[in-house]
């Protein structure tokens, strides 16, 4: 009896095992995963703190004061920078955020709607360099809307002397911003819609009376934004310290907060780098008060409009925001094509004067000009494919070791996963640099490769997971009932039926390490060059041809990777009904 | 060379509430058919015996095939084959393809049997097919071959016919039925069709009442 019992007890456990080294090496993936996140941010705030007290031994700073934080306070323009970020950054989460919403509130099933959502993907892979880039070839007084309108409705014969790019309020810049973070925001909302069965929602909604805007927002909207919540954080956090489109796009005396502490920390007087390291604190600060600004309003909206979501209103002007969504959304995308058509006119254009449309010849000089691209152009993909093929098998590994151990990540995971993209890239990266300086890391291509995953792995994590939870899991009981162990479940069954979706992160991992400018250009002690910190540093009177060939060739990139990504699947499951559906 | 499937004193149970408390012995080539109604617990005592418990059950108690103990084994040394309402056929294989995923590596001709299996299924040449195109019944057809091959110890059906349409059902349930007694194998059916049982002869136990 006692015998029974006690072997009773010790069969509850049901899969017993030797532990497998591919067991242990998954198991160590999390972690690895965590430590390629945290570490270098956590590395980098700390490098700026003790600077930013002007305690730096290897320029001679070795006694601890406040007078970084005096000469901070002391420049010029300083409370314009930091309101200008502010700024930036709440104006475009909140513009960008209202016109998905809007646009979703109001979506039908039309074909102008269904053209912008397929358009939305491939925007996203534009880098936000080429796209502001494009941005500002539009807007410019001597771009395409200017000439579209010159002179028979202007009556300008020359460009006229506006500043319309590089405004000293930003608010170029954060036109530019909202252009490229729709389509950023309308994905993410997309893919949050099913978990919260919308449809059933709105069909209940509406046969309750309500017209389909007021329906979504009064029954959709308050169970989305919960959802799509730390995106827009990302959103917010990104606009308020971006440093590539605020060179090209935003103002330059004084300019965001961003810009001038990459300018005092590559000041030839080594002494500015104390000032940066207080100014890369601020900005940490300033991202900091922008979210907690944003989380009171979250608040105050929520509270505002509880009477409102009750009190049985039907309708709202339906047409009206329905017209701004679609506005917005429509516009955002059509800018965005008219700027990557302007780069491409650039890149090619011969004589081109005002305020012709089109240029009068064209030439392939610039682009003949290899050489000068070569250099760049390899070592942008030789980065990109090492940081996305790092990031990528650590996060393969970790959600393999989720589902062997039949445990998922919990929230708390997707939250270390939001810090790269919420924490404001100078205000580490600079720390990094130093930290790597004392460690006797010199910069260079693995410093790079290593700044990068910390940008990449996130992305390919959150285009990843999902398809990986997704997957059946009788297809990995059916193979493990057949004697297949599980490496080689993995390997036979699991990899070949996510083949596409894989593909699709590493493209998603590549276009972001394609995009990326302060990482490359802080960690490569400006020695490595890229397509992208080329052109950005053409942004000020830089040849607008060269700029284009530049801004064009760095965003076909990624389109090329996201062709392989949808172009082999194909390919190889063209015999394969099922694959092919998936997505 | 067959060994009967033993279930000894099985209790699974979830948050304190017991689903399951069985103990049962499936002799070579018979069916035990359990029955109950949808959440009675009958899948879970399928992944108990398959070896994919989710570990939010408690479980106690030890399967056996013929004197060898097999719940401490992980599931793919358990060799227990596995039948689902879905086919299953990995859309990324060929009909071959998937039976080659059942053959043991080692086995000698592997090729041949496969061969030989398509053909007492009457599906000779079928082997290059996508299984997409295969239909329902040829499909049903093709998971059982591809068990069959992976030459189990047992065979657990988790209401393998429920999706099958009326006439077919019938056919593939003879199918079924007829190789599992022909290869001499012990076989646990799960299901909520009485016809199923019927069909099967074999003992019935219900669950959930």
């Amino acid at each position: 009896m006692a015998d029974g019992a006690r072997r009773n007890r010790s069969s509850v456990a049901i899969i017993v095992r030797p532990p497998r080294l591919s067991d242990r090496l998954l198991a160590a993936a999390p972690a690895v995963a965590v430590g390629l996140l945290c570490l270098p941010i956590l590395a980098g705030l700390a490098g700026v703190v003790l600077p930013s007290l002007g305690y730096l031994p290897a320029l001679g700073g070795t006694t601890v004061s406040l007078e970084p934080w005096r000469q901070l306070l002391a420049e010029p323009g300083l409370q314009r920078s930091v309101l200008v970020s502010l700024f930036s950054g709440l104006t475009t989460g909140a513009v960008a955020l209202v016109i998905v919403f809007l646009f979703l509130a109001g979506a039908a099933d039309t074909r102008a709607d269904r053209l912008m959502r397929r358009a939305i993907s491939p925007l996203l892979s534009v880098p936000h360099a080429a796209a502001a880039f494009g941005f500002a070839f539009l807007i410019a007084p001597s771009g395409l809307f200017v000439r579209l309108l010159s002179p028979w409705a202007t009556g300008w014969q020359r460009p006229p002397d506006l500043l319309i790019v590089n405004d000293p309020w930003g608010l170029a810049m954060m036109a530019g911003l909202v252009q490229k973070e729709i389509p950023f925001l309308l994905l993410m909302c997309l893919s949050a819609l099913p978990q919260i069965d919308a449809a059933r929602r709105m069909a209940v909604s509406r046969s309750l009376g309500y017209r389909p805007v007021a329906a979504w927002l009064k029954t959709v909207a308050p169970a989305l934004y919960p959802l799509v919540r730390l995106p827009v954080y990302a959103v917010i956090a990104y606009s308020s310290s971006v440093v590539d489109v605020a060179l090209i796009l935003g103002p330059s005396n004084p300019a965001p907060l961003s810009v001038a502490v990459v300018k005092w920390l590559s000041d030839p007087d080594l002494s500015r780098r104390y000032v940066a390291s207080a100014g890369a604190l601020l900005q940490l600060g300033v991202t900091v008060a922008a979210l907690v600004i944003w989380r009171m309003a979250e608040l105050a909206i929520a509270r505002a409009t509880r009477p409102w979501l009750e009190n049985g209103s039907r309708s709202l002007a339906d047409r009206g925001l329905a017209l701004v969504g679609r506005l917005g959304v429509g516009a955002a995308v059509l800018a965005s094509a008219l700027g990557l058509a302007s780069l491409a006119v650039w890149s090619i254009a011969g004589l081109w004067r005002f305020p012709d449309l089109l240029p009068r010849s064209f030439t392939l000089e610039r682009w003949g000009q290899a050489s000068t691209l070569a250099g760049p152009l390899a070592a942008t993909v030789l980065i990109g494919l090492v940081s996305t093929a790092v990031s990528m098998s650590t996060v393969v590994a970790a959600l393999e070791n989720e589902l062997r151990r039949g445990r998922s990540a919990g929230p708390r995971a997707l939250q270390i996963l939001y810090l790269p993209l919420v924490v404001p890239p100078v205000a580490f990266l600079f720390g990094l640099v130093i930290a790597a300086e004392t460690t006797g890391l010199r910069p260079g291509f693995w410093p790079i490769v290593l700044g990068h995953i910390v940008f990449v792995l996130p992305y390919v994590y959150l285009s990843l997971a999902e398809a990986y939870r997704r997957l059946d899991p009788r297809w990995s009981m059916i193979a493990a009932s057949l004697g297949a162990s599980p490496d080689s479940t993995f390997l036979r069954v699991r990899l070949p039926m996510l083949l596409s979706p894989c593909l699709t992160a590493f493209a998603v991992g590549f276009a972001v390490s394609v995009g990326q400018y302060l990482a490359t250009q802080l960690l490569g002690a400006g020695r490595v060059a890229t397509l992208t910190t080329e052109a950005v540093a053409l942004s000020t009177g830089g040849d607008r041809r060269v700029i284009g060939v530049l801004a064009l060739a760095q965003s076909l990139l990624p389109a090329v990777m996201f062709a392989v990504a949808v172009g082999v699947p194909r390919l190889i499951w063209r015999n394969r009904r099922l694959m092919r559906g998936r997505a | 060379m067959a060994a009967a499937l033993r279930l000894e004193d099985v209790r699974i149970s979830i948050g304190g509430r017991q689903l399951v408390a069985l103990d049962a012995r499936i002799a070579p080539g018979e069916v035990l058919t359990v029955m109950g109604p949808s959440g009675s617990g009958k899948s879970t005592l399928l992944a108990f015996v398959a070896g994919f418990l989710d570990r939010s059950f408690d479980a106690s108690g030890r399967v056996l095939l013929g004197e060898a103990e097999v719940s401490r084994l992980p599931a793919e040394a358990r060799r227990m084959g596995l039948l689902f309402q879905d086919p299953m056929l990995f859309p990324h294989l060929s009909v071959a393809g998937n039976l080659l995923f059942g053959v043991r590596s080692g086995t000698l001709q592997r090729r041949e049997r496969v061969e030989a299996a398509l053909a007492s299924a009457g599906l000779d040449g079928f082997g290059e097919r996508d299984p997409a195109t295969l239909s329902g019944g040829q499909q049903a057809r093709v998971a059982l071959l591809r068990v069959l091959l992976s030459e189990p110890r047992a065979l657990l059906l988790d209401e393998p016919f429920a999706k099958l349409d009326q006439e077919l059902r019938g056919e593939i349930r003879s199918f079924v039925f007829e190789r599992a007694r022909r290869e001499g194998l012990p076989t646990l059916l799960v299901t909520h069709d009485p016809a199923d049982a019927v069909a099967a002869g074999g003992s019935v136990v219900t669950l959930g009442t």
